[in-house]
């Protein structure tokens, strides 16, 4: 657990109604300075919520918000240490783009000539040095997108709140923008927090995630940790694609739980959390790409059962593939790269062989 | 293929519908200008001979003049008043959640249907029970409630044209709510504010009811106007007259609508969306 004084950001016990809808339910997330933070959930699930209540557009129905040790729920959204980069961007239509990223500085009391170089600076950095004279409506997604960024750095917020700020991108232009931003923000340092629905897109780019669904943060962790030991099964099944099964623990033994699985028999696993007592009735589950497929019998895995192929997809890079087991409901999917040409492509409706290693099974809180 | 969607194909008879519509609502009205370059007090056909005798004659008379001022001091005055409380209407109408919004508005913009002469004598029992004389002041009143829906009907589009969260990015740029008005509210909506004014002048110039029933002795030009029909040889002059009202009112519309054009636009575009 993290010390209080570790935290930069601290939401302690944030509930929000709006009229009878609860959109926050009694969250309580701490964020490190410096760190690349993000909210991930599906739409509707509170996440832009509470970003807005950082920035102060809305106000915790209870709880409190602390940003550096300050409480925040008296202070409003302009004296806040705090910027954001909104969806919309947000651009000033009026202004041209050297006046929208200076807008911030009028109560600084700048001279002219500070207040261009910090501007031009800004320009620099987000790759638009010719673009100062442009009016807002002469600009691209992208460079709005920047420009937004521009607008809120220039300031040297101590937090850089961002709203989805590249969901009204092109793929393409997506990804690159995700790479300049990770880059931005090492750069500059700042803690950033970022809302996003993509779940890839969080992992790309966060030091630690918060997992959100109907107002609650159901588990904050790293990626690598929300991927490979996702808490809930919840979690597990909104970032990535994972098989569940039922079971029960036989017996733990020095950190190794042995499972009786539904469908696949006995299961080796050392990725459980710390109640864990034989007897116990749990879901247990692994990712599509930890399971092996093959048309005969592996004759080195220990671990391995006999299915029937049920369909199998073919998407270029990879292929998926499900496969049916006996005691079992839903076919178990697997993705494999296809290292060879898809000759070897095993045929539905035949049997096939489902192999994995040890440990690849994460036990999931009940729930 | 043809370039034109099903949509956007011409239509023979719409064309021709409201070719005869323009014809119907502006052929009377250019008969003032007609009659009154004609060498004659009688308003009748054959036409006898061009002149501008009535126009000079309309300079030499110091009346027109002086209701043409009163006219003048109300119409500017109500329309900075009227669009003043228009662009707060507006942004409330627009921007916050108030209860009864439907019947509120509903209440702001009744005077458009309600009949002026209901207005008018309500307001004139009104202001004799308070006791308040009769003046130019009285007038003016009556006229800010005659044009607010015009001001607010005129300003609405413009809010609803832009982004809420320019504002929020405002405050969170560190502006508060006053700074955020002057430095991004007002700009953006300016264009409707202009033309607002535009509307609301020229609504008030043309007013009669209400200035009927709450002028004293200092009268508007419609009022003056009125006054005069009772004299044949008058007549003339005051086609005169009408018709440079008529050419004047035409340029601020069209100014009006000229600068509120992008505005239009942007409510069309969204409209598409």
């Amino acid at each position: 657990m993290m010390t209080q004084n570790d935290a930069y950001i601290s939401i302690r016990n944030v509930n929000k109604f709006f009229g009878s809808f609860q959109a926050i339910n009694d969250v309580s997330i701490d964020i490190r300075q410096g760190e690349f933070f993000s909210l991930l959930g599906a739409s509707g699930c509170g996440k832009t919520t509470l970003l807005r209540m950082l920035a102060g557009f809305e106000t915790p129905t209870s709880g409190e918000i602390y940003i550096d040790g300050q409480p925040m729920s008296e202070v409003p959204p302009h004296q806040r240490p705090v910027n954001m980069v909104f969806q919309s961007y947000a651009i000033f239509p009026h202004l041209n783009v050297r006046d929208n990223i200076a807008y911030g500085l009028r109560k600084q009391k700048l001279p002219k000539t500070k207040r261009n170089e910090l501007v031009d600076e800004m320009l620099e950095l987000i790759k638009l040095p010719k673009y100062g004279d442009r009016k807002a409506n002469q600009l691209s997604g992208g460079q709005r997108q920047r420009i937004a960024l521009a607008r809120a750095l220039i300031l040297r917020p101590k937090v850089l709140l961002l709203d989805e700020p590249l969901g009204a991108l092109d793929k393409q232009l997506r990804e690159q923008m995700q790479l300049e931003l990770r880059a931005l923000q090492k750069t500059v340092g700042i803690t950033f927090v970022f809302v996003t629905h993509d779940q890839e897109e969080a992992l790309t780019l966060s030091d630690r995630i918060a997992v959100m669904a109907d107002g609650r943060d159901l588990q904050v962790d790293t990626p690598t940790l929300l991927y490979e030991s996702p808490a809930t099964r919840e979690v597990a099944s909104f970032i990535g694609t994972m098989n569940f099964f039922d079971g029960k623990v036989t017996d733990v033994v020095e950190g190794t739980a042995d499972i009786n699985v539904k469908g696949l028999g006995q299961v080796l696993t050392k990725n459980f959390g710390p109640k864990l007592h034989p007897g116990d009735d749990v879901c247990i589950a692994i990712r599509p790409e930890k399971l092996n497929l093959t048309k005969s019998e592996p004759q080195d895995a220990g671990n391995k059962i006999q299915g029937l192929m049920d369909k199998a997809a073919y998407l270029g890079e990879r292929s998926h593939f499900y496969v049916g087991l006996d005691g079992v409901a839903q076919p178990v999917a697997i993705s494999a790269q296809n290292r060879q040409r898809s000759e070897g492509v095993p045929e539905e409706k035949r049997p096939v062989w489902i192999s994995w290693e040890d440990n690849a099974f994460v036990v999931l809180e009940k729930g | 293929m043809s370039s034109k969607s099903y949509i956007r194909r011409p239509n023979r008879p719409l064309q021709i519908y409201a070719a005869i519509f323009l014809i119907v609502l502006y052929v009377p009205v250019l008969f003032l200008p007609l009659f009154s370059f004609n060498d004659s007090i009688y308003v009748k056909f054959p036409l006898t001979g061009f002149t501008t005798q009535w126009y000079v004659e309309l300079f030499h008379r110091e009346p027109v003049w002086a209701a043409l001022m009163n006219s003048i001091k109300v119409g500017v005055t109500t329309s900075i008043i009227a669009t003043g409380f228009g662009v707060f209407a507006a942004k409330a109408i627009t921007r916050y959640r108030i209860p009864g919004r439907g019947p509120i508005i509903g209440f702001i913009m009744l005077p458009l249907v309600v009949p002026g002469i209901i207005f008018g004598v309500a307001l004139l029992v009104l202001l004799s029970q308070l006791g308040v004389p009769l003046s130019l002041y009285t007038v003016t009143i009556g006229h800010i409630i005659v044009c607010l829906p015009f001001s607010i009907a005129t300003l609405i589009p413009r809010f609803e044209g832009f982004d809420p969260s320019v504002e929020e990015a405002s405050a969170d740029l560190g502006e508060n709510a006053w700074w955020t008005f002057w430095r991004v509210t007002f700009p953006i909506v300016f264009p409707g504010v202009l033309a607002s004014l535009l509307l609301t002048f020229t609504v008030s110039f043309d007013e009669f009811i209400m200035a009927f029933f709450l002028s004293g002795t200092d009268p508007t030009l419609p009022m003056y106007i009125w006054g005069q029909l009772r004299f044949p040889q008058e007549f003339p002059s005051i086609l005169a007259m009408a018709s440079i009202i008529l050419l004047v009112s035409f340029i601020l519309v069209f100014i009006g609508q000229w600068i509120n054009r992008d505005a239009q636009a942007k409510t069309l575009a969204n409209e598409e969306k």
